[in-house]
């Protein structure tokens, strides 16, 4: 008697199942806390208004670039959406790999009209890649163990200033930058003196003075880490990480947003993916202005739309007042650092080289 | 049944004897590749195709000569030292490549391709790519400089025909910091870009001293474990396989825990005085970390074959030295230490192997001086996606295996080798 | 062939006592004499102390108790490697890695000798054991005879004072072995070296030895040359382990003097009072089987007793007959095939007689041990 009872609820539940979630969306992203403000902000509201929907996360976003490439070798693409920094969304966008978005068309205009090209604006760094949020490599330093506060980019260069380790994210990308910058280059100028073989000399000249100072870190967590352990004084680090190490967990550091490293994220649809128009009606829904705002209330980043900016309230469970801590808030954004995309296109293969040879020389 | 020659050898019911032990004998080859089919796929599927795969990529270079293929059949008869641009025919060629390109995103991939050899190839043709589909008419040369001026650049053109051919030499020559230069030579790489070599000599630089301190502490436990009653050894067995019950990532982090500034063993350091508070030891994220962590890994490699070996030294053997007027010290070096030369060299060259492709843990302990050759694998596996030069590298460190192999076998003999 | 006894012996086990647990002994209060130039035999089942006695004597054990005494001097506390003692070990332990001349070479260079001394040396040692020529051969590719005759020729080579010899023999077959044990013999003989040889085989003990020990349960039962100890067993499991014998359950009756009257189920014994009690004591008596007579001649004998053919086992040389007789359904008697014999058929009942010296009238220990 009781097995057939469980038999039957089984059979309704597998016939729920199928009827509510006709369509798996395999949403590619970078796990942990960002993805989660993701499944609050654009997968859950869109689940629950669309029951045949059903969004599965994989985590894998820091691999994307690759394993994208090897689905399209096989001519077996899973994936069906994928949250790419811009940079690599171009590579993907050279290499055939992604679909380009017609903006105006697919993407929802703000409410007040503006279409959607115009919303997004600068943002707009390639045909394919729909941006989400932009956020920032900054500075974070223990309020405890240095004595006079970093106020400058310089500082960070300072050993006198700031004695001990220093953690600073193992790539060229932004160091170069920053070492012109810290020995007084100025920024309209920092791209064309890197073209050139002077340019990139002085850089590493300046790095040379922090390298034996320096813990490079690799991934994301680690420099908060570094700080939180007293490994390292100032790091650079993700500033939605270095929220949550001050907000979060109470870590005794603050911010420093001199010539904060400015760069952006979002999504790319593969081409080939199995389910490309339901994905485009989810991107049309989690790219709104609505969503982009509720996006920043479970994570420090700074919607991508203008119209959203506004929109951006109270930390979602802390309560903070989220507008202060974004990238583009106005006391942060005094002096901002935007990634060259192109001339990274160009240059980075030879700059890593470069900087991987400069660090192997010990 | 055939006529049977007289003084034929016959069975019982007239068959030739010759074909039913032909018979016999291939039933029972037909049963031995049948038990050993379905590895042999599997080697075949999971291993021997990768590697060739691989190899492979690391030459293979179709992708200008089939996007571009106009162009290139056009730059025929162009000779690169000539010292002038290619003609019209070439650049009408090019416009047209450009448009049916366009069409199926193929142009911004030859761009990826051809910045690996010369940077701002990618911009060049991403922004060509736009615009080409506007040209519509004569002069194609004009209009193309006028797109983008490097367009009339002596070197990009050398580089296109260059790289036109279905297969290239271009990813070894990176792999060994050498290069092509703009007229076709091969040069060093540039003083501040040279990185492989070095990458290569600290990796097995790295693993030899690896393998020699895993066989430094593994030599006197195996020892323990080969003369100590069953009971205890089995337990000091377990200890030393406890490693590799537990997850990768979980150890490598200890080690961090332990061996960072703020970590336990320096804590305990300044804490006994033994170093002052401003001293404290740089134990990680350094070549230290990745020698400390990578030996601790490895160890088992090392203990297992070792053991085994060790395990079948009859006691008596020692005893007999001592007998014939050996002091202990001599017995030990004479007498014991060789016959475990086929542990050693098995356990050494397992450690070594495996040392010189490891990947995870100097990636999460090594720095900038504890970073091996795989770990720039896997950059270009994931990062920048040169694969041609991934396979490159990947290529030259499987020839370094091989000749380490054929090394081992000249010295001490592959038959010699007891993994246990 | 033993040596006239020296005042002092060349080794001596003084009150010797051995314990590998600190609870049970492996070998107690062992007093033993062994004389220059001599071959002794130490003879035992498994775990009867005789090994541990040779790893003593080699100083790879310790006595927990007790002194070893070589050449007059003791040796408990001499490292192995200066007691000058050559060995022979069960599986040769020969080094694998090194060739028969480096194996004969290697006593001989730790002790640092002249190059042309090791040469000659071990040419005269590979001449010793006739394998000219095999110098520059590994063990492995030596059969197991040859292996052997260099681990002696290894054991001999530095001219050690004493040489141990740890069941050298136990991996060969027998043939072979048969051939080995003279070999072995043959180079005492003209060395002149004291050999102390350990072995479980009766046969090797009987065929090689000046003087055998025979160990069991930690203790020496019986020291004496073979003849001794096949002709005169003194205690039961001596008379059971050397050679065969029958065992006959009985209660001494009577002693007088050196014999003794026995009475055992069904009839009464003349027999030899060697180790038995007095009167009203149990003994067992020790008969070997090739002593007894069937069909002996009227007053030959004083036991003459009738039994029945169980079974015949003809052995070419002698048929080897089971009876019934006085209450034993084992009893072996080896009839010579001599012609003097009529043939025997099983079930018949014949007459069998022994006289009372060959019967000897042996202690009754309280746990009989295994016949081996």
């Amino acid at each position: 008697m009781q097995g057939k009872t469980i038999a039957i609820g089984l059979a309704a539940a597998l016939a729920a199942g199928a009827a509510h979630a006709q369509t798996k969306l395999v949403v590619v992203s970078w796990g942990g806390a960002y993805s989660a403000s993701q499944q609050k902000a654009y997968h859950d509201p869109y689940m629950a208004m669309n029951p045949e929907i059903e969004i599965l996360n994989d985590d894998s976003a820091s691999e994307g670039l690759s394993k994208l490439r090897a689905m399209a070798e096989a001519n077996n693409v899973t994936w069906d959406l994928v949250d790419m920094i811009a940079s690599d969304a171009i590579t993907a966008c050279d290499e055939g790999l992604v679909l380009e978005i017609d903006f105006d068309n697919a993407l929802a205009s703000a409410p007040d009209g503006t279409s959607a090209s115009e919303d997004f604006g600068d943002m707009i760094v390639s045909e394919c890649f729909i941006p989400q949020i932009v956020y920032s490599t900054t500075f974070g330093y223990r309020t405890d163990l240095v004595k006079t506060p970093p106020t400058t980019i310089a500082d960070v260069f300072d050993l006198e200033k700031i004695p001990g380790k220093r953690g600073l994210e193992k790539k060229p990308l932004a160091n170069i930058e920053w070492a012109l910058l810290a020995d007084g280059v100025a920024l309209e100028d920092v791209y064309d003196m890197l073209s050139t073989r002077e340019g990139i000399d002085r850089a590493y000249a300046k790095l040379d003075t922090i390298k034996s100072e320096v813990v490079w870190w690799a991934k994301g967590a680690v420099p908060v880490q570094l700080l939180a352990d007293g490994e390292v004084v100032i790091a650079s680090a993700y500033n939605g990480r270095l929220f949550s190490g001050i907000e979060e967990e109470k870590q005794p550091i603050a911010m420093m947003w001199d010539w904060q490293w400015f760069d952006l994220d979002g999504w790319v649809v593969p081409k080939g993916g199995k389910n490309t128009d339901a994905v485009m009606k989810f991107l049309r829904f989690a790219t709104d202005t609505q969503r982009l705002a509720d996006q920043a209330k479970y994570i420090s980043y700074g919607p991508a739309r203008m119209s959203s900016a506004p929109l951006v309230g109270k930390h979602a469970t802390l309560g903070i007042e989220m507008g202060p801590h974004m990238p583009t808030a106005p006391a942060n954004s005094k002096s901002m650092l935007p990634n060259n995309i192109e001339w990274w296109a160009d240059y980075g293969d030879e700059m890593n080289e470069r900087f991987n040879a400069w660090l192997a020389k010990g | 049944m055939a006529a049977i020659a007289p003084g034929q050898l016959t069975t019982a019911d007239g068959t030739p004897l010759k074909v039913s032990f032909a018979r016999a004998l291939r039933r029972s080859r037909l049963k031995a590749l049948g038990l050993v089919l379905p590895l042999f796929a599997f080697l075949l599927i999971t291993f021997l195709v990768p590697i060739g795969d691989m190899l492979f990529r690391s030459v293979e270079n179709q992708l200008v000569g089939r996007v571009l293929h106009r162009t290139v059949a056009a730059l025929a008869d162009w000779d690169p030292a000539s010292g002038e641009l290619p003609g019209e025919p070439v650049f009408e060629a090019l416009v047209a490549d450009f448009v049916e390109g366009r069409e199926n995103r193929t142009t911004g991939r030859v761009g990826v391709r051809l910045n690996y050899e010369l940077g701002g190839m990618s911009s060049l043709f991403r922004k060509t790519g736009r615009r080409a589909k506007r040209i519509r008419e004569a002069p194609y040369r004009a209009a193309m400089i006028a797109i983008d001026e490097r367009w009339g650049n002596l070197d990009v053109w050398r580089l296109v025909k260059r790289e036109s051919d279905a297969y290239t030499a271009s990813y070894y020559l990176a792999a060994v910091d050498l290069r092509f230069t703009a007229e076709g030579s091969i040069a060093r790489q540039e003083e501040e870009r040279q990185i492989y070599l070095r990458l290569f000599g600290r990796t097995l630089w790295l693993s030899l001293i690896i393998t020699t301190l895993c066989l430094l502490l593994g030599y006197p436990i195996s020892y323990l474990m080969a003369t100590l009653p069953v009971r205890t050894s089995n337990l000091l067995m377990i200890m030393v396989l406890l490693p590799f019950w537990t997850s990768l990532l979980v150890r490598t982090t200890c080690w961090i825990a332990l061996l960072q500034q703020q970590g336990v063993i320096n804590d305990l350091l300044v804490w006994t005085g033994l170093i002052g508070e401003d001293n404290r030891l740089s134990m990680i994220h350094n070549r230290t970390g990745t020698i400390i962590a990578m030996t601790h890994i490895l160890l088992p490699f090392m203990v297992l074959p070792l053991y085994s070996v060790m395990k079948t030294i009859p006691p008596s053997y020692m005893r007999a030295a001592r007998s014939l007027g050996a002091n202990p010290f001599t017995a030990f070096v004479r007498v014991y230490m060789p016959n475990t030369a086929a542990g050693v060299g098995a356990g050494s060259i397992l450690v070594f192997i495996i040392a010189i492709g490891y990947y995870i843990t100097p990636a999460l302990v090594g720095g900038t001086s504890g970073t091996l050759i795989s770990n720039f694998i896997a950059h270009h596996m994931q990062v920048s996606l040169n694969w041609g030069l991934a396979a490159a590298l990947g290529a030259l460190l499987l020839a370094a295996v091989l000749a380490l192999y054929v090394l081992y076998d000249k010295l001490v003999g592959i038959d010699n080798m007891r993994l246990g | 062939m033993s040596a006239p006894a020296p005042r002092e012996a060349f080794v001596r086990f003084a009150d010797v006592q051995k314990s590998y647990d600190g609870e049970t002994l492996v070998v107690k209060n062992l007093d033993l004499e062994i004389d220059r130039g001599e071959f002794l035999t130490m003879l035992g089942p498994s775990g009867s102390g005789k090994t541990t006695c040779l790893m003593m004597l080699a100083g790879f054990e310790t006595a927990t108790y007790g002194d070893i005494f070589l050449d007059g001097r003791s040796i408990n506390n001499v490292a192995p490697h200066r007691r000058d003692i050559g060995m022979v070990f069960q599986n040769y332990a020969l080094f694998p890695h090194m060739t028969v001349h480096e194996n004969l070479a290697f006593p001989l260079e730790v002790r640092k000798l002249g190059k042309a001394e090791v040469e000659e040396r071990v040419a005269r040692a590979l001449d010793m054991v006739e394998l000219t020529g095999f110098g520059s051969r590994r063990p492995a590719q030596l059969s197991g005879g040859q292996q052997q005759r260099v681990a002696v020729a290894r054991a001999l080579v530095f001219e050690p004072k004493l040489v141990l010899m740890d069941e050298p023999l136990g991996a060969l077959d027998k043939q072979l072995r048969e051939q080995m044990q003279f070999e072995i013999r043959h180079i005492h003989e003209r060395l002149g070296v004291t050999v102390v040889y350990v072995t479980h085989d009766q046969g090797e003990a009987l065929t090689m030895s000046d003087r055998i020990a025979v160990f069991n349960d930690g203790v020496i039962q019986q020291i004496s040359t073979p003849e001794g100890l096949y002709e005169r067993p003194e205690n039961v499991f001596v008379a059971q382990f050397i050679g065969e014998n029958n065992r006959l359950l009985g209660t001494v009756a009577e002693r007088n003097g050196d014999l003794c009257s026995v009475t055992v189920e069904g009839g009464l014994v003349q027999a030899l009072a060697v180790s038995c009690g007095g009167r009203g004591e149990a003994t067992i008596l020790s008969l070997r089987p090739e002593r007894v007579t069937v069909a002996p001649e009227a007053g030959s004998c004083p036991n003459v007793f009738d039994a029945v053919v169980e079974e015949l086992i003809y052995l070419g040389d002698h048929v080897r007959s089971r009876l019934r007789l006085l209450g034993d359904e084992e009893f072996i008697v080896k009839v010579p095939n001599s012609g003097m014999h009529r043939p025997m058929h099983v079930g018949e009942t014949v007459q069998v007689g022994w006289s009372a010296e060959d019967c000897r009238a042996l202690d009754s220990p309280p746990s009989f041990p295994a016949a081996n």
